[in-house]
Formats: structure tokens, sequence, C-alpha cells
């Protein structure tokens, strides 16, 4: 029996993921072996080491290292996208310690599930063989289930983590089937081996195999970024998951389908470009109009979270459909932007609910700007994010994303967006109207805002400002991350 | 003899005939009087005779008791699940036999010209010259042992009887604990091997008349693997799947007459199987003292080792009490389990050492 | 000689296959998909892939469907729970024969891709085992390594949600 020969190993592209898992390790050991009940502090040694770990990505910028024989690449899209994981998982954590404290569910493993949940999307971001995405998909996924089904006592939660689980292990068949396909018509998994074996063949479009491995896997993809018609998983999983996981749900898995997604098709399917756009096209005004109709009937406000969350996926998509460059940069500075409002928006919902969940509805906004002024303004930045409205980072977000579309000449495709966005003008300002016109209807105590949330705030705050005035310094990150071939 | 079936001689048909009727009788043989050894065994070290009346010294008690077996009622309950009820035995007694395929009990034997390796499931190949056989036998055996669970799960849920429904629950959570443990132990010598073909672990044991046995570079190896296989099959003294004096035979309480003879003979043969994979794996097989010279010595020393070992089998249920149910689970998952990951790291360890 | 084995055992594969949704008793179905396991393990053999039919059967029949009849018989579903939907049914199969015609037509249709490395004879006989292993531990290192934190996340989910207390 001959040695193997081990390939040399450059562990720089997933270092981020090591010390994550490091992280996450350690953590579940502290919370075993270290005695009392309050496990608070995880909280913010998992904080510190998120913020650690995205500075220590950030400073990859620049430098391209491919390993484990093409498993793996460090590049700028990767570093942009695990960026936006660590910043919805920072929040998050933020966010988990009041709420799961008054839910009584403050388990310690709350803080390793959601590290494990960044190590697999960044694996989908960073991964260029579809077994790597594969497995981190795998790992995202069973994090989340277990994060939507955290909260053991209360029913909704339960409702909400079987049934993630029980759909997004159907999707997941459809992705490996259509990984399989893709392998069998091409004979690789890597997706530069991928894109080199079509360019080879006569006429891609015809292989039958690799159209319907190319299907499936946008099928299972669209499972995870909640795109119509695979989005009806969604709204029942957000409302019953529990708040902070609902608000890192939406922001950081919903941006790691879309890594993983654009990465393959954009590398391995560009001989495909023609018929995988119009598939997205398609998609993007569906999921589009969808989501924003259904959330115009929505009282509970996770559902309409949930519902905006499927709308601000469509608007995703319509950059995605484009991909061309300003297309996939749009993608990715909207997929921060989101990250930022989004989860300052739930962070607000953290605030007004009370234990059980039982204050969600739109209504109990009521009268909320003449008790506490300026968290019902940072709310209503966030509301005028999301719904486009222009000194902020959702309107530049979608500026860059229609305008890759008319760019590509899908000029319709960017109206019937602006259409949609306007229509979603309604159900957000409708939350306005209740916090600013509406007197409260009985008198209750609100939340106090504690410290990690006031930071969270701030932050979601300043993102979306931000992003929003000057867009061009995180545009031009933006810019070079979507060069990617 | 030179007539060629489907392109290959009359010979192999009529020898791999013959092997699979020779090892099968042999097995069936061996379990049969294992229940004798083991009464006889059992008595004379409890002080006590053990079996005297039917044959000289009991000989013939074997063919009494399945000849009793044979002719009781056959009973299945009324509110039992028919099917399952049915198959059960069944499913315990096939795994049983068939791991005895990939196991081989002795050297090249040379027939009319033609060379007949003594395994079933292996072949001369005359252009190579050198016996092929399943290149994955060990984990064929894995596989197939790990089925056997079906058997007694199967018997325990139809049963429709509490009793029977805890040996059930007992005997899935016991064996695919032990399982685990049996598995990993085996990967140390998978490690020395480089091969899971039976046939090449017996051949590397070969040299220094004994002295290169797997025992002997793997003994917490052959340790784990015997005790964790004991439990597997359900052996005192991890026989709580059926425990006499809790379950009263746990699993097979509902059965009767030739369904229970055929869990007995499951058991027996399981007991076989193991010993002779201990064998194989462990103290080199068929090997011996002129084992290659002479043929006929190979399936001498084998079954001489298989004895032994199912002798040790017998004398350890002389010997030792029965676990308890929270001890067995602390024995195989925080003990052996976490030994046998350990066993595989040293050996890891020291391979790299003495290769380097 | 193959032909008339692989009739066979197709045959059994597809009916336990069919038996496994027409059967009323769930323990039953379970039997029967494991017996379609088993099938699969020999379509492994008869392709040359010794190693993958050995774990097809440890894997699939002998761990997970342990787990799958254990449950089953713990939550002990009666029979007449499971009621007929016809409308389901209707819709299922559906569904299934929509997917069949598809996987036939993909099949049938399109000319699978050469393997980028040729098969070495040689390496057959050696077994898969062998080369599964080095593949593992060379190009696939990673996937293999991730492997291990699915696990432990399956591991960690599994005592969060399931625990008494935590």
């Amino acid at each position: 029996m001959d040695m193997i020969t081990f390939p040399t190993i450059d562990m720089t592209p997933i270092l981020p993921e090591i010390y994550l898992s490091l992280l996450a390790m350690a953590l579940l050991l502290i919370n075993v072996f270290m005695p009392g009940r309050q496990k608070g502090y995880l909280g913010y040694i998992s904080f510190v080491g998120v913020v650690a770990i995205a500075v220590m990505t950030a400073s990859g910028w620049g430098i391209e290292v491919s390993s484990f024989s093409g498993s793996v690449i460090q590049d700028k899209f990767a570093i942009f996208f695990k960026i936006i994981f660590l910043l919805s998982a920072g929040l998050s954590i933020l966010l988990s310690d009041q709420y799961m404290e008054r839910e009584g569910c403050n388990h310690g493993e709350l803080y390793p599930l959601i590290l494990f949940t960044v190590v697999g999307m960044m694996l989908m971001a960073c991964g260029t063989d579809l077994m790597t995405i594969f497995l981190g998909l795998e790992v995202m996924s069973v994090s989340l289930y277990i994060l939507a089904g955290f909260n053991r006592a209360n029913i909704k939660s339960n409702e909400s983590g079987l049934k993630y689980f029980l759909l997004g292990a159907f999707s997941t068949g459809f992705l490996l089937y259509g990984m399989a396909l893709t392998y069998g018509a091409t004979g690789t998994t890597r997706i530069f081996g991928i894109s080199g074996q079509l360019s080879q063949m006569a006429a891609p479009a015809a292989n039958i195999m690799l159209l319907a491995g190319m299907l499936l896997m946008i099928t299972g993809f669209a499972f995870k970024i909640a795109a119509a018609p695979f989005h009806m998983w969604t709204p029942d999983v957000y409302e019953g998951a529990p708040t902070p996981m609902t608000a890192f749900m939406s922001a950081g898995p919903k941006a790691a389908g879309f890594a993983a997604a654009i990465r393959i098709l954009v590398i391995s399917f560009p001989a495909l470009q023609p018929d995988w756009s119009q598939l997205f096209w398609i998609l993007a005004v569906l999921t589009m109009t969808i989501g924003n109709i259904t959330a115009l009937r929505q009282d509970n406000i996770k559902r309409m979270l949930a519902y905006s969350s499927i709308a601000h996926a469509g608007y995703a998509l319509v950059g995605f459909a484009a991909g061309n460059e300003t297309g996939v940069a749009g993608v990715l500075f909207y997929m921060l932007s989101y990250a930022f409002m989004n989860i300052g928006a739930f962070a607000i919902v953290i605030l007004i609910a009370k234990k059980g969940e039982t204050n969600g509805t739109v209504q109990d906004f009521a009268g909320f700007a003449f008790k506490r002024p300026l968290l019902a303004a940072v709310m209503s930045l966030f509301l005028f994010s999301l719904a486009g409205m222009p000194p902020t980072a959702g309107f530049i977000g979608k500026f860059y994303l229609f305008s890759g579309a008319v760019q590509q000449g899908y000029v319709w495709l960017a109206i019937i967006g602006v259409i949609n966005s306007a229509v979603s003008v309604y159900y957000y300002l409708r939350v306005m109207v209740f916090m600013y016109m509406k007197n409260p209807s009985e008198e209750f105590e609100w939340a106090t805002v504690t410290a990690p949330v006031a930071l969270a705030l701030i932050i979601s705050a300043a993102g979306s400002i931000i992003l929003g005035v000057v867009p061009s310094y995180v545009m031009q990150f933006a810019q070079q991350a979507a060069k990617l071939i | 003899m030179d007539t060629m079936i489907l392109g290959l001689p009359m010979i192999y048909y009529v020898a791999m005939i013959t092997k699979v009727l020779v090892a099968f009788i042999f097995v069936l043989l061996t379990v049969a009087y294992a229940t004798y050894a083991e009464r006889k065994i059992i008595g004379h070290m409890q002080v006590r005779l053990g079996p005297m009346r039917t044959g000289w010294h009991g000989l013939l008690q074997p063919i009494a008791d399945g000849v009793k077996l044979f002719f009781k009622e056959e009973i299945i309950p009324s509110s039992s699940s028919r099917f399952a009820f049915i198959i059960a035995p069944l499913i315990a007694l096939i795994p049983a036999f068939i791991t005895f395929a990939v196991i081989p009990f002795g050297g090249v034997m040379e027939v009319a010209g033609y060379k007949i390796p003594l395994q079933i499931a292996g072949y001369y190949d005359t252009v190579a010259g050198r016996i092929f056989d399943v290149n994955v036998g060990m984990l064929y055996i894995l596989a197939m042992s790990s089925l056997g669970v079906y058997g007694i799960v199967l018997a325990g849920w139809s049963s429709n009887s509490k009793y029977s429904l805890l040996g059930g629950l007992r005997a899935s959570a016991q064996m695919i604990s032990y399982e685990l443990s049996a598995g990993l132990a085996v990967v140390s010598v998978f490690m020395l091997s480089g091969t899971l073909s039976l046939h090449e672990i017996v051949m590397q044991q070969s040299a220094f008349n004994g002295m290169n046995w797997y025992i002997f570079k793997q003994p917490l190896a052959f340790f784990l693997f015997f005790v964790c296989s004991l439990a597997e099959i359900n052996r005192t003294p991890f026989d709580l799947p059926e425990a006499e004096s809790e379950l009263v035979s746990g699993f097979c309480t509902e059965y009767s007459s030739m369904k229970y003879a055929m869990f007995f003979m499951a058991e027996y043969a399981n007991m076989v199987t193991v010993c002779a994979l201990s064998a194989t794996l462990f103290l080199g097989g068929w090997q011996g003292p002129f084992a290659d010279t002479f043929t006929i010595l190979g399936p001498l020393y084998f079954i001489a080792k298989l004895y032994f070992l199912m002798f040790v089998c017998i004398w350890i249920r002389a010997t030792l009490p029965r676990y308890r149910y929270d001890q067995l689970m602390y024995l195989g998952w925080k003990v052996l389990l976490p030994v046998s990951l350990l066993n595989i790291v040293v050996t890891g360890l020291v391979g790299y050492f003495i290769s380097h | 000689m193959e032909t008339l084995f692989f009739l066979i055992v197709s045959i059994v594969a597809i009916a336990s296959a069919v038996m496994v949704i027409a059967c009323r008793n769930p323990i039953n179905s379970a039997l029967s998909l494991i017996l379609t396991f088993f099938c699969l393990a020999t379509y492994y053999v008869m392709l040359d892939a010794p190693f993958l039919a050995a774990v097809q059967v440890m894997v699939y029949a002998g761990a997970i469907m342990v787990l799958i009849v254990f449950t089953i018989m713990l939550l002990n579903i009666r029979i007449d729970a499971t009621r007929r939907h016809s409308h389901m049914i209707f819709f299922g199969s559906i569904v299934g024969f929509a997917t069949l015609f598809n996987t036939v037509y993909i099949v049938m249709k399109s000319r699978a891709a050469t393997p980028a490395t040729t098969v070495n004879v040689e390496a057959l006989k050696a077994g898969h085992t062998e080369l599964i292993g080095r593949e593992m531990f060379t190009n696939f290192l990673l996937p293999f390594e991730i492997t291990s934190i699915l696990l432990l996340v399956a591991i960690v989910g599994a005592v969060v949600i399931a625990k008494k207390k935590i």
C-alpha cells in the first residue's frame, strides 16, 4: 500500500470558519462546565468573537486564495458575504439575551448554534465545490431548524421548527438531486470544472440532464431564499421562531442562499445564462408580487415582516436575473443593507412584544410614538428603508438592483419592481400611522431597552443611514466583489 | 469435468456448492452441540453433571431437544402482528448464517488440477495466481450483523406483550450501541492490515508461527471486539434482552415450537460467527504450523481456535452475573467507545512514528 | 446470467418500493423499505462497488431504519389513524408519475459525461475502498471535515430539542 500524498493545504480561505467553530465549541464546553443558571456572558463572548473574526475576515480583502484542491476560495465575493453573515449574527446575538431571558429559554446552546449557522453560511459563500456548498447549506439549515424551534415551551416555536425542518429537508432533496444530475452530466463537482466541461460541450442547452440539474438546484435555492412559489414555509416559520432568530433567518441565510446560487450559476453556467436569467425574471416577478400583496393583509407584525422579506428576496432576484456586474453588485449591496434594516425592525418588534409574544400585532404599535419617541423614530427609519424611501439604504439598494436590470434590457422587470415597491409603502406606512396617529388601546409597560439591544439598534440605524447617504463607499467594495470571473 | 458453464469450469460450481453445504452443515452441527457443550461445561463448572440421560453422557440431548421443539404446539398470539411475528425468527436467523460466507476456513485445496480456496466467497484466479475474495469482507460482516437486530426488535414488537416489547427495545438499544464500538475496535486492525479482505488479513498473520497474530499487536482491540460482540449477540453478561429472571425470555416470550428454536439457533449461530471472526481477525484464522504444506490442517486449526473461543464464551456465562441496564449503557458509551477511539488514535500515532 | 439476476433484483426492488407506500401497517412499510435498500446494495455490487453496497446496508438498513422502526414501535401508530385521503393519493400519484416520467426522459435523452479519469481495472479489483479513501483525504478533504461539524450540530440540536432539562 503506497502512502497517500496529501495536497498542500492553504488554510487561509477557511480561517474564519475554523475560528468560529473553535469559538462555538469553546462556548459549548463553557456552557456545560461553568456552574450557574445565568449564562448571559456567553452572548458577550460570542459577540466579541464575531467582531474579531469579522475584522480578521475583512483584512483578507484583495487576497485571492484557492485551496483544498479547488474546494474553497477566498475572494472578494466570499469576504463580502462573510461580513454580511457575521453582521447579521452579531446583531442577532445582541438581541437574543433580552428576548430569551423574557421567554425563559435562555439556554447557553443558543450562541454556539448561531455561530455554527454562520460557519455553514460562510462555507456556502466561499465553497467552489458542489459538495462543500451542499454541506455548508446543511450545517446552516440544521442549526436553523433548531434555532427556529429553540423556544421549546412555546407551541408555535415547535411548529416553526418542525415545519422548517420538514420543508427544508424536502428542498435539500431537490438541491442534492440537482447536484447529482449536474455531476452526472459533467463528471465533476468543482464549479470551475463544470464551467470548463460546459464550454467544451457543443450545445449545453440541449443537454437535458444538465438542464434538469440546474433547474433542480435553482428550485432548492429558491426554497432557501423563500422565493415564490416556494415561499409557503416562510410566514409560519418566521412567526413561530424566537424573534431574534427570525431576524437572523431573514438576513443571513437568505444572503447565503444568494451567495451560493450566484456563485454556482454565474461561474458554472454562464453558457446557460439566457435560460436561467429568464427563469429568475419570472421568479422575481412572482416573488415580489406575492410577497407584497399578501403582506398588505397581515395584522401580525412578524407575519407582515415575513411576507415583506419574501418581497425583498424578489427585489434581490431582479438583480440576479440581470446577472451582470451591476445586478450582482446590487444584490450584494442590498443584502447588506437588508441585514441592517430588517434586523433593526425586528429589534423594535422584540421591544414591543411581551412574554409569550402576546403583543405582536400592528395595532399594538398604537401610541408608540408618544411613549417612546426615539424608538418610534428609529422604527420609522427602518420602515422607510424597507419601503425604499430616498435617503436610506433600501432606496440605494433598489436603485442599483433595478438599474442592473435596465442595463441588461429588462426594463419591464424594473418597472414591475418599482410598482411593487410602491405597493409595499402601504403596509410599512400603516405601522407608522399606528405609531404616530393612534392612541394606545390600553396602558401597559413598554419593555426597557437593555444595553445590547440599544447597541444593536444604533448599529442598524447607523448602517441604514450611512449606506443610504454615502453609498459609494460600500458600493465600490460590492462592485469589486461582483467581478466574479 | 472440463464442461464450461457460463464461462466457468464445472468444477467451480461443484466446489462452490460443496463449500456452502459443508460450511452450513458444520455451523448447524456446531450450533446443536454448542447447546450441549454449554450445559455440560456450565454443569461441570458448577460441580453438576449436566445432561446425562439421553445417550452416553447425554450426547443425544441436542437431538432430543430439537425433536421436542419441533413437535410442540405452534402458537401465534391472536393480538400479534401476524406478518412480522412470522418473519421475525427468519430475519434473526438468516444474517447469522450468511456472514459465514466470507470467513476463510482454510488454505487452497487442489482438486483435479483446480485450485479451490477454502472460503465460500472466494475464487482462485489462475492468471493472477492468487485468491480473490470479497474485498470488503469485514464490512459485509458488519452490515449483515447489523441486520440481526431487526429480528429481535420485530419479535419484541409484534408479540404485543410488554415483556417482549421491553426485550425488543433493550435489544435494539444495546445492539446499536455496541455495534459502534465493535466496528471501531476492528478499525485498528484494518489500520495495520491496510485491507478489508479477510483472506488478506489471515495471510498477513502467517509469519512466525503465530507470533504475528493481531492479538499480540492489538490486544486491546481484541478485548474490545470480543466484549462488544458478546453484547451484540446478547450473550451473558449482556443478555438483557432475554433476561429470564426479569423479562421471562424477553423478546421470545410469546414464541413457541420451531420459531423459538430458530431464535435459539440464531443466538448460537451468531456466537459461532463472532468467534470465527475473532479467530480470523486476531488469532491468525486457519494459519498454524505446517498449515501451508498440509491443506487439511488449515480447517482443523480454524476449528480448534473457534471452539476455544466458544469455550471462553460459555466460561464467561458460567462466571459473570448480568449487567444492569444503566451499567450496560454506561459501559458501552462511556468506556468502550472512548477506549476504542483512543486505540485508533494510538495505533495511528505509533504507525506514523514507525513508518517515519 | 447477469441480466437475469438484474431482472430478478429489479422486480424485487420495485415490488418492495411499491409495498412501502401501499402497506397500511407502518412497520411493514419500513420492512419493505429495508428490502428496497437491500436491492440497491445488490445493484452496487453488480456495478463493482462492493464498498458502497456494504455501506448502504450498514448505514441505511442497519442504522437509520432501526431508528425508524424503533420510533414507529414507540409511537405505536394505530392503523386506523392513517385513513385514506383519496384526493391526496390522487395528487400524489400525479406528482409521482410526473417525476418518474421526467427521470426516465432525462436518463433516456441525455448522455452522461465520460468520467474525467479513466477507471483503472486493477483498481477496480482492489476495490473501491482504497479509491474512496484516497479521494476523501485528498480532493474531498474539506467536505469530509465539514461533515464532522454537521454531525456535531445535529447532536447539539437533538439535545437542545429533546432533553428534559437543559
